[in-house]
């Protein structure tokens, strides 16, 4: 894992969009955790260069487009 | 509702002796304010040196979120296109009757702060939006704008009815509405992004704010900050109710103590516990009543300004059950777009009516505080977060009764009627148009 890389990327719910299919917390539940509802409770802190491929996939596979990559500089 | 007497900081509210119900006319208005002086054209000396005072004066936004007033501005001149300015009046706090007084009493203060707001952004029109089931105090602008235009000059004013709902006040539903879209909030990632109608950024401030400003325009920050304290400076407006005998709006200097600001309401008995801010704001102990009613003193009891919302509960009513009902009454007034706040306000204020009526189980008081954990933050808006603040402060400050009543053991005040203001509720679901 590369340390020189700045940019870090971070997962971030559309809590309008999202009507909890789930299949983010399927994809990835190391960042993605379900309320007694259903709906994704996501870990916001940068996502691990060993789990980007899935937090891609997990976003991609939603439905309702509600799950997103936030590029954000490193704090 | 009436203001309460005395008043002793008048500035807002001040009035004269003729003046009617239906408040000053233009005339009576500028005997009493004074002229003031707004260029209809752009002026960049005369916006700079306005934005310098109102920036000095250190006033703060009305509507509940507290920012300075002049940095709202900054975003929206920046963008570029001329913006519109909108006059939020909506007011959807069942508790607050401020803005309505303010709009009954003095329109033409808050149409000179709109004016002063366009004149500084840029702005050539002005939309104050006063909820649909408000016709008195729509009246009573429109009187005002009518006769401002007679007297020639100043930017085009309409007045709009958005849906009484209490989440359409919120600034980005707010804007949404006269976007032609759902009155419902939006997800802002960005709030330094300013929140437009079509391609125009827009400029919302709360009707007292404006008045305010049009205030500091006429006298200087100086003025405005010689009376309140240093940190929190000016005078603001209050809605005491509850159990008091002259409940109403009062004007009180930032830093009154809430003891002496819930004295000039005149409780009826002794006090149980004080709700801050609003229904998504905090209970208070009545021991916290030595606290400044300002900001930062009322942050450090777990309070907030909020709008303005002061409620006092007598000792012979039930927080827990009060409690309740406005957690019930935030559930239906969810804009219903967050699952979150669609399901998790529901489950809280059943487990709190559970609770009120004695009839809970051993785990609601975990319970409660876990969805509070689940809800917070999770919503597009901030409703939900309200309702959770609200809720912890009642489970902190009322914990003794939270676990009488959890063994079964309920106030004797538990069905005794609200002394909190419910407006009739339409219909939850559907849209919000």
């Amino acid at each position: 894992m590369s340390r020189a890389t700045p940019v870090r990327i971070r997962l971030r719910v559309d809590p309008v969009a999202c009507d909890a299919y789930g299949y983010c917390a399927e994809i990835l539940p190391e960042r993605v955790a379900l309320d007694e509802w259903g709906y994704p409770v996501v870990d916001g802190t940068p996502v691990p260069a060993a789990l980007l491929d899935l937090a891609t996939r997990a976003a991609a596979e939603c439905p309702r487009r509600a799950l997103h990559l936030e590029r954000t500089s490193a704090a | 509702m009436t203001t309460a007497a005395p008043p002793r900081t008048e500035r807002l509210l001040r009035t004269t002796d003729a003046d009617g119900p239906t408040g000053p006319g233009l005339a009576a208005h500028l005997s009493l304010h004074g002229p003031i002086a707004v260029p209809t054209r752009d002026d960049r000396e005369w916006s700079h040196a306005i934005w310098r005072e109102v920036a000095a004066s250190g006033l703060t936004g009305r509507g509940g979120g507290g920012f300075p007033a002049a940095a709202k501005w900054d975003a929206v001149t920046r963008s570029g296109r001329r913006p519109l300015v909108v006059v939020n009046a909506m007011e959807g706090e069942p508790a607050s009757a401020k803005d309505r007084v303010l709009l009954t009493w003095s329109p033409h203060l808050v149409l000179d702060g709109a004016e002063v707001a366009a004149a500084l952004s840029g702005a050539r029109e002005i939309v104050v939006c006063v909820a649909d089931d408000r016709d008195p105090t729509a009246r009573s602008v429109e009187r005002a704008v009518a006769e401002r235009a007679v007297s020639g000059g100043g930017r085009p004013v309409s007045v709009v009815r958005p849906p009484a709902r209490y989440v359409t006040g919120e600034e980005s539903a707010l804007v949404a509405f006269l976007d032609r879209r759902d009155a419902r909030p939006v997800l802002r990632v960005d709030k330094s992004t300013p929140l437009r109608v079509g391609r125009r950024p827009v400029l919302v401030h709360n009707a007292e704010t404006l008045a305010q400003v049009a205030l500091v325009a006429r006298h200087g920050s100086n003025w405005f900050r010689s009376v309140g304290t240093p940190e929190a400076p000016g005078s603001t407006l209050v809605t005491v109710s509850g159990a008091v005998r002259a409940p109403g709006v009062l004007e009180v200097e930032l830093g009154t103590l809430l003891a002496d600001l819930v004295a000039r309401a005149e409780p009826t008995s002794p006090v149980g516990g004080l709700l801050l801010g609003g229904y998504g704001g905090s209970w208070l102990d009545p021991g916290d009543a030595a606290v400044p009613y300002a900001p930062g003193p009322l942050a450090d009891a777990g309070a907030t300004l909020g709008v303005g919302i002061v409620v006092v509960l007598p000792t012979t009513s039930c927080a827990i059950t009060e409690t309740a009902r406005i957690a019930r009454y935030m559930a239906g007034e969810s804009a219903g777009q967050c699952g979150p706040c669609v399901f998790g306000l529901p489950a809280i204020a059943e487990d709190l009516e559970l609770l009120a009526a004695g009839r809970a189980d051993a785990g609601v008081r975990h319970r409660i505080e876990h969805r509070c954990a689940a809800v917070d933050g999770r919503g597009a808006c901030r409703h939900p977060d309200g309702v959770v603040r609200l809720v912890r402060s009642a489970l902190a400050v009322f914990s003794d009764d939270v676990e009488r009543h959890a063994a079964g053991r309920p106030c004797a005040g538990h069905d005794a009627a609200t002394v909190l203001p419910f407006p009739v509720t339409r219909a939850a679901a559907g849209g919000a148009r």
